[in-house]
């Protein structure tokens, strides 16, 4: 079985879930590599948006910034955050696909403060285009680390929206219907959401990974899906394809 | 329309657009030679207290020359805009030192981070101090601010934030739709009173050329009071009439024409040269000293006259040179 670290581990299996011919809006960091990723693998009429405007590249490495120029590289079009974020507000973006944050079993993420907002012990960037992406594309996937100080009872702030308060909740609000969290990809399992309580649960653990650890890397009670099943490991053509081509600096995988 | 909720956020600008006309209605010289040094142009349009926007996208199409100016020229208690700002955001924090207050409040939608490459020590000091007043929004809803403003309306209609403390926390007022029930966010429109944008061409009179992805910078420069250019390059108006597909903000919406060739360095120029990571990493690095940090501030801001000092002290045209076989990946790049 071949070598990986758990940063790898992550983008290959979340680059499974981005299908063929899907269209996705792409945030900052490891959801960088694991579009390019899926690209160059099985997915290569995968339609890649960026916030800033690169619509539908071919990028020859992994963007630093969701606004460099590879999120434009032989692009169909270059164009404005405005038309970008318009375009998932009329409901042709399938897929938000976010990074790192806090996050709550409703798929809540806070990405503004950790304590009292007024007087914050930690100030993190904002929502960026995340709340957007999470309010208007139709399913949201997360990659983050699986941590007690990420996966949280209860968020000091709710930055982007998952299922709010539970069912329902987001329709009450106001964001477009249908829409709402649908992956979380960590390094130890991967996630999804129950059809009717809309909590997250366990789909499928990561090789070794026993489903006590989950139990004690989260915040929150995560039960097991009816159907849990195991996650294949990366194979070695996408470990390859990742550390060749999407990330040779080790920008996010963290290898040279 | 009925308003069902509102941000409990501070609303730093007059989102009147009478106010609005009465201020463009005397906004001529479309055909006026508006070149001059960006000292001169941030003498001239930035004042203590003024609301600043930052064109571009955080490290990526910035106008550097003018983010150094505003803290060289030691301007105070200025509002932003930061619609995705990550390294202007990280240099104009270097005016909230010493019982300075370059920063006084700040529409955040992205700020302190720096992407990937991590957060920004001093920009995050500045506001965990609770000096700063600050107002949250998202990237799309700073964006919809500026096509409001662009578009001369008191607001424009947007779906997300619903629901979030980001709204809770924002200016935004939750309103019916009269067609379809459907609850909105009415987002007021931002009108800055200046602007900076980095542009790829202009000619003398502000005609300018943006190549690549423009974010939200068609609206930001029809939006803003005054507007400050710095360019690439000058190039004939002659030059602009033979390709007008090309030109992106018409010379009426602009007040200054600064050519600063390499204007977007450390942060990437499409087309031109890439970001330059190892300085990015070596600011992002000396923020976590103090003293480092005053004397690296010294010797790139403050000890420079101008931003081609600060250009010479980051490598000059050799390190351009670099940046550029990376930008259009030749085969001699490092």
């Amino acid at each position: 079985m071949p070598d990986y670290n758990s940063m790898e581990l992550m983008i290959c299996v979340a680059s499974r879930l981005l299908d063929n011919g899907a269209r996705v809006g792409v945030g900052t960091g490891a959801p960088c590599a694991t579009a390019m990723l899926a690209q160059n693998l099985h997915a290569p009429d995968l339609l890649v948006a960026f916030e800033a405007g690169g619509l539908a590249p071919l990028m020859p490495e992994m963007p630093i910034s969701v606004g460099d120029s590879r999120t434009f590289h032989h692009a169909l079009m270059t164009t404005s955050m405005g038309d970008i974020m318009e375009t998932c507000q009329r409901g042709m973006m399938d897929y938000a696909f976010l990074g790192g944050a806090q996050i709550d079993c409703y798929g809540n993420l806070n990405s503004t403060v950790i304590g009292d907002y007024d007087h914050p012990s930690v100030r993190f960037p904002g929502s960026g285009g995340a709340n957007d992406f999470a309010s208007f594309c139709w399913h949201t996937l997360v990659i983050t680390q699986h941590d007690p100080r990420r996966f949280v009872e209860r968020l000091d702030f709710v930055t982007t929206p998952g299922y709010l308060t539970g069912p329902g909740a987001r329709e009450a609000a106001g964001l477009p219907e249908g829409t709402g969290p649908h992956k979380v990809i960590t390094d130890l399992a991967v996630m999804g959401y129950h059809p009717e309580t809309k909590r997250m649960q366990v789909e499928s653990l990561h090789p070794g990974v026993t489903f006590s650890q989950i139990d004690e890397q989260t915040g929150f009670d995560l039960p097991a899906a009816e159907e849990m099943s195991q996650t294949d490991p990366p194979t070695s053509e996408e470990l390859q394809m990742l550390r060749e081509t999407v990330d040779p600096h080790g920008i996010i995988i963290g290898r040279e | 329309m009925s308003e069902l909720a509102s941000g409990s956020g501070p609303l730093f600008t007059d989102p009147d657009p009478e106010a609005a006309r009465a201020f463009f209605r005397g906004k001529k010289g479309a055909f006026q030679d508006k070149v001059m040094s960006v000292k001169e142009a941030v003498e001239s349009f930035v004042q203590d207290g003024d609301y600043v926007a930052s064109g571009g996208f955080g490290a990526n199409r910035i106008s550097t020359s003018c983010m150094h100016e505003m803290v060289r020229q030691r301007k105070q208690n200025l509002g932003f805009a930061g619609h995705t700002t990550t390294h202007d955001f990280q240099i104009l924090s270097a005016g909230n030192r010493n019982g300075e207050k370059l920063l006084g409040r700040v529409d955040a939608a992205y700020i302190v981070g720096l992407e990937a490459r991590g957060l920004s020590a001093q920009a995050r000091k500045v506001m965990q101090s609770g000096d700063v007043e600050v107002c949250e929004w998202s990237n799309f809803a700073l964006a919809c601010r500026f096509r409001a403003a662009a578009a001369g309306l008191p607001f424009v209609p947007m779906r997300s934030m619903l629901g979030t403390d980001t709204f809770r926390h924002s200016a935004a007022k939750e309103i019916e739709c009269p067609f379809t029930g459907l609850k909105l966010l009415a987002i007021p429109a931002l009108y800055p009173d200046v602007s900076f944008i980095h542009v790829h061409e202009s000619d003398r009179f502000g005609n300018s050329r943006i190549k690549g992805i423009t974010v939200a910078d068609v609206d930001l420069a029809r939006a803003s009071r005054r507007l400050v250019i710095t360019a690439e390059r000058l190039v004939n108006t002659d030059e602009i009439r033979s390709d007008s597909d090309a030109t992106t903000i018409p010379s009426f919406c602009v007040d200054a024409v600064c050519e600063v060739p390499n204007g977007s360095y450390p942060g990437n120029m499409p087309g031109e040269y890439f970001s330059d990571e190892a300085h990015l990493r070596q600011w992002l690095d000396v923020e976590r000293d103090e003293e480092a940090y005053g004397a690296f501030l010294e010797r790139f801001v403050f000890g420079v006259e101008d931003f081609e000092g600060y250009l010479e002290q980051c490598g000059g045209a050799d390190r351009i040179k670099e940046l550029r076989a990376i930008e259009l990946m030749s085969d001699d790049r490092n």
